[in-house]
């Protein structure tokens, strides 16, 4: 891996969170950057500059409406332009719910978001379990940890062909399952992945709704946003990455 | 004016308006009415516009305590009312019913759509949404069809909107079989400074549309569908086309629409509803008492063939119209294209006293605004006593029947949970809610405001209503009312939604006079002001009219939300408490309608000074930290309501009713005014103070047990019943009906 942008110690960690036209959790985004500690920076859809962040989230919501098919337009905005052309610099990139689908739509993470098998929009407080502790953004949670996370998506079931669901089960690359239910039919149970480095992840569940325990169903989702704090500050004090 | 064209003799009768009607059309404009002309009258003059069978009726609820709390009530997009602190709520809720059972998916979608840009009208950012919704039978065979549409459109929209969905209730009666019901609420804030006001002033501004393109949908929804009853085959006689809604496009204006707000750059907004364009432009320059000018030209369609009679009528969906002051237009249109909303000025505010409208060059309508607006009809409709539902005296269970008896009423349509349609709402996004459906009330964090919070409730027990109008009326007040005390919330102010079938027979008539005077009593004896509402006739299939029903929602405020108290047990060894008194009240119950199928007698009474005491008993229990749960009791009695707080988080209780005289009424009777609340060892000796301070009577019937393997609901000598049993009862049944939202067998 190579290492990740410099922050200097006693400086905030800059995270930043797209709106898009049709965004409906950035706002949520932003508050729960805030939570973990970091400085929430709100960047625009339509702007290319991506402010000197440390890191970006793409935020859950229908970002221009997604009729056509989840984030399928978004991907080519000018602000994921650019965030695509950061991420291969090594950008780390949170894409939660539209956002996964809009990492997936842009080729950042392999695979696809369709329809639920239920094929009705679903929201409930979820399970899942950490399976891999060691990306950029789950480095807080131990690997097995059951968390409980919200899922409100009606487009949400993970599939991709065998040999990627092969190859990202034996990388490891699966970063949480669902446990106790299926909510959507997602191959392997997969409610997130990451990139081959472990710097972009897609979780289909909103970590940013369970980060305080009087809005949501406890703080297990605080840790997807302190685990990019604490990762970027070993990589000042020049631990590797 | 020459260039005016008149319509077919007769036409006004196709299109909802009578004779007289008609007459006074001509007598106002001193000739016969265009084509266009009549078409604004017709939509303008309809039951759903005008108000002109209840109007009268409503008047009673212009004076009652607390209306100093409104910084704007009854006739606007929506009441605003102030909490303080330089804050203002704003909520109502909307019938959109005769369009979901055309259309299901649509129609609630748009329902949701519309109450959301009344809110966004009055200057709020909504923030929530809740619906009311009412079905046949859950077996029906048309259940099967408009209940899954409905759930998925009012889903579909709020989801999409970025609006948390915080409750509601859903019910079941053969009435409804024909005219499934859809009331949304939606509930906005704003800084009090921020009201807006919907009149056009300042000759010489810019009118601007915002938003969709204007098309061929729901013209006449209005005067045809919201006003007229369907025939027996379920079909409307004239054939009136639903609205499609466009959540994407009602989010981007709602996010131009504020910033405009914030930015100060608009004089007077209005929203684009029920009648259109023409609802707006005269509701706009009537208020202000001044004129406009508008050129239909200059409106965005969908389809450049429609006529002028459809424009002005059309209910294309995610429309706004603001006044902007000239030299403010350009920023205007400006602040909309960053938004990606389309912008047109389409006409401009005179002082000439005419709405003015041309079209293709030429001028095809010229009246006085305030004839649309203000001066339609009003009917004092004739009121006939409906002869009261007879009671019978229905055969009883032993109290070795109860546990199963709880088995099935908990499994009923009418009182199973609601999971399989609360899943489909999205309760999560905007990041403040902290309580939802099934607890009591919507809890909201108001973020910004030093921890302060509100709560809503929305309750319509029809049976009640069809046995009492007026007290079921009081006992629908007092639901909500109650639900939101629960909640640790103390209540603030009223608002209504009014579902009957048609004003034209004066039985159904008699029923909503005493539904509403009913309300008002209700309301001047819990100190409670009604902000606004709404009114929903013409809900029958054939000649049978629905069950009358109100559905009533009360907004209640937290100094500090991290005190509500939520419904479910949360502590093993809480005491648990009964608080109110219980008679044996059975008629219009839950029991009398799943083990019979009967709805006749007298509803429980009413006592609302009893409820005054029960709620300042449970709010102040919250201010004092003395509560761990709270639940009240209302449909299927104690044993449900004992069975839910189980559920909830999975808690079991141990109850002793024996010195409570027979069990089956202890336990299923619906005897209003009554909660049950879990109090902690510690604050026991202090709340049973409380009480006694109110004179309101408290008995401690049991305690919380465990949670996890072997919890369960145990009532001494009664019933034993695990809560794995009490769940699958409780969980299985719309699932089974409905389809699994969650499959594993994909």
């Amino acid at each position: 891996m190579t290492s990740p942008s410099p922050v200097r110690i006693g400086t905030a960690v800059r995270i930043g969170v797209v709106t898009f036209p049709g965004s409906l959790d950035d706002r949520d985004a932003l508050r729960a950057v805030a939570l973990a500690g970091a400085e929430p920076v709100p960047l625009w859809h339509a702007d290319r500059d991506l402010a000197g962040v440390n890191a970006v989230v793409l935020p859950g919501g229908f970002s221009y409406g997604d009729y056509l098919r989840a984030g399928a337009i978004a991907r080519f905005s000018p602000m994921v332009g650019s965030l695509v052309e950061a991420a291969h610099d090594g950008l780390p990139v949170l894409g939660i719910c539209n956002g996964f689908q809009v990492l997936c739509e842009a080729g950042l993470l392999p695979g696809a978001l369709t329809r639920n098998a239920g094929l009705r929009f679903v929201c409930r407080d979820q399970q899942l379990r950490v399976e891999n502790a060691g990306t950029f953004w789950s480095r807080s949670y131990r690997q097995g940890d059951t968390l409980v996370i919200p899922v409100k998506h009606g487009d949400g079931r993970y599939v991709a062909d065998p040999t990627t669901i092969s190859e990202l089960e034996a990388e490891q690359r699966v970063v949480m399952r669902y446990v106790g239910g299926n909510p959507n039919g997602s191959l392997d149970d997969i409610a997130g992945v990451c990139s081959a480095d472990g710097r972009v992840v897609g979780l289909m569940p909103h970590p940013e709704h369970a980060v305080e325990t009087l809005t949501g169903p406890g703080e297990d989702g605080l840790g997807m946003f302190s685990s990019l704090l604490a990762t970027l500050a070993f990589a000042e004090a020049g631990v590797s990455g | 004016m020459t260039e005016l064209v008149h319509p077919p003799v007769g036409l006004h009768r196709e299109l909802g308006l009578t004779d007289d009607e008609y007459g006074r059309i001509v007598s106002t404009l001193g000739r016969e009415p265009t084509g266009p002309e009549l078409a604004m009258y017709s939509v303008m003059w309809s039951e759903h516009c005008s108000y002109k069978s209840s109007r009268i009726h409503l008047k009673q609820f212009g004076d009652l305590p607390g209306s100093e709390r409104l910084l704007a009530g009854i006739g606007e997009n929506a009441g605003v009312v102030d909490v303080g602190g330089g804050l203002a709520v704003t909520f109502k809720v909307e019938s959109h019913n005769h369009p979901s059972y055309v259309e299901p998916y649509q129609g609630a979608a748009t329902g949701v759509g519309g109450i959301i840009r009344d809110i966004l009208a009055m200057g709020a950012r909504p923030i929530a949404v809740m619906d009311s919704l009412r079905f046949g039978d859950a077996g029906a065979a048309d259940t099967a069809r408009v209940m899954p549409g409905i759930v998925a459109g009012v889903g579909g929209y709020g989801n999409c909107m970025g609006l948390p969905n915080i409750g509601g209730e859903v019910g079941f009666d053969p009435s409804y079989a024909g005219n499934p019901l859809v009331n949304a609420l939606c509930i906005g804030i704003l800084p009090a400074a921020r009201l807006q006001t919907s009149a056009a002033t300042g000759a010489g501004n810019a009118v601007v549309l915002l938003g969709a393109k204007t098309g061929r949908d729901g013209i006449g929804g209005v005067s045809v569908l919201a006003s007229a009853t369907f025939d027996e085959t379920g079909a409307p006689a004239r054939r009136p086309s639903v609205q499609v809604g466009d959540p994407f496009t009602e989010k981007i204006v709602t996010e131009c629409v504020l910033e405009l707000y914030e930015r100060e750059l608009v004089i007077g907004v209005q929203d684009l509803g029920g009648a259109g364009l023409s609802c707006a432009v005269s509701e706009t320059a009537a208020k202000a008492g001044t004129g406009m000018d508008v050129d239909l030209d200059r409106v965005p369609l969908r389809e450049p063939s429609m006529a002028p009679e459809e424009v002005l009528v059309s209910e294309s969906q995610e429309r706004m119209l603001a006044i902007v002051a000239p030299e403010q237009v350009t920023a205007v249109l400006d602040l909309a294209a960053r938004w990606g909303v389309l912008a047109s000025v389409i006409g401009t505010v005179t002082d000439t006293g005419r709405l003015v409208i041309r079209w293709h060059g030429g001028v095809v309508v010229d009246v006085p605004p305030e004839s649309l607006a203000d001066d339609g009809p009003v009917y004092t409709r004739p009121l006939s006593p409906r002869a009261p539902l007879p009671g019978a005296e229905l055969p009883r269970p032993s109290a070795d029947e109860l546990g199963e008896l709880l088995l099935r009423m908990i499994a009923d349509p009418q009182l199973c949970s609601r999971r399989w349609v609360t899943e489909q709402y999205d309760r999560y996004v905007l990041g403040n809610t902290v309580l939802a459906t099934p607890d009591d009330a919507g809890v909201l964090r108001l973020e910004g405001a030093g921890g302060r919070g509100i709560a809503l409730a929305l309750d319509g027990p029809a049976r009640y209503c069809a046995l009492d109008p007026y007290t079921g009326a009081q006992l629908a007040l007092a639901e909500a009312y109650r639900n939101v005390a629960a909640s640790g919330a103390l209540p603030y102010a009223v608002t209504d939604c009014l579902n009957f079938g048609s004003p034209e027979e004066p039985e159904v008539m008699w029923a909503f006079a005493e539904t509403c005077r009913g309300l008002a009593d209700g309301c001047r004896a819990l100190g409670l002001p009604v902000t606004g509402g709404n009114v929903s006739f013409y809900n029958a299939t054939g000649g049978t009219a629905i069950l009358p029903t109100p559905v009533i929602g009360v907004m209640g405020l937290f100094d500090d939300v991290e005190r509500r108290t939520p419904s479910g047990f949360l502590a093993e060894g809480d005491a648990v408490y009964l608080l109110g008194d219980t008679a044996d009240e059975f008629d219009g119950s839950a029991w009398s309608w799943i083990a019979h199928r009967h709805l006749g007698g007298t509803p429980p009474a009413i006592d609302l000074q009893r409820e005054s005491v029960l709620a300042a008993v449970l709010v102040a229990g919250s201010r004092e930290g003395l509560l761990t749960s709270a639940h009240d009791v209302s449909d299927g009695g104690l044993a449900i309501t004992l069975a839910e707080m189980c559920l909830r988080f999975g808690f079991g209780a141990r109850v002793d009713m024996r010195e409570s005289g027979d069990p089956f009424v202890a336990l299923f009777s619906e005897s209003a005014a009554r909660a049950v609340v879990a109090v902690p060892a510690l604050h026991e000796e202090r709340f049973i103070e409380l009480c006694a301070s109110g004179e309101l009577p408290c008995r401690r019937i049991g305690v919380v047990t465990n949670d996890g393997d072997g919890a369960g609901l145990d009532v001494a000598d009664v019933l034993a019943l695990p809560l794995d049993q009490l769940r699958d009862a409780h969980e299985g049944t719309l699932p089974a009906l409905l389809g699994d939202l969650a499959p594993t067998d994909f």
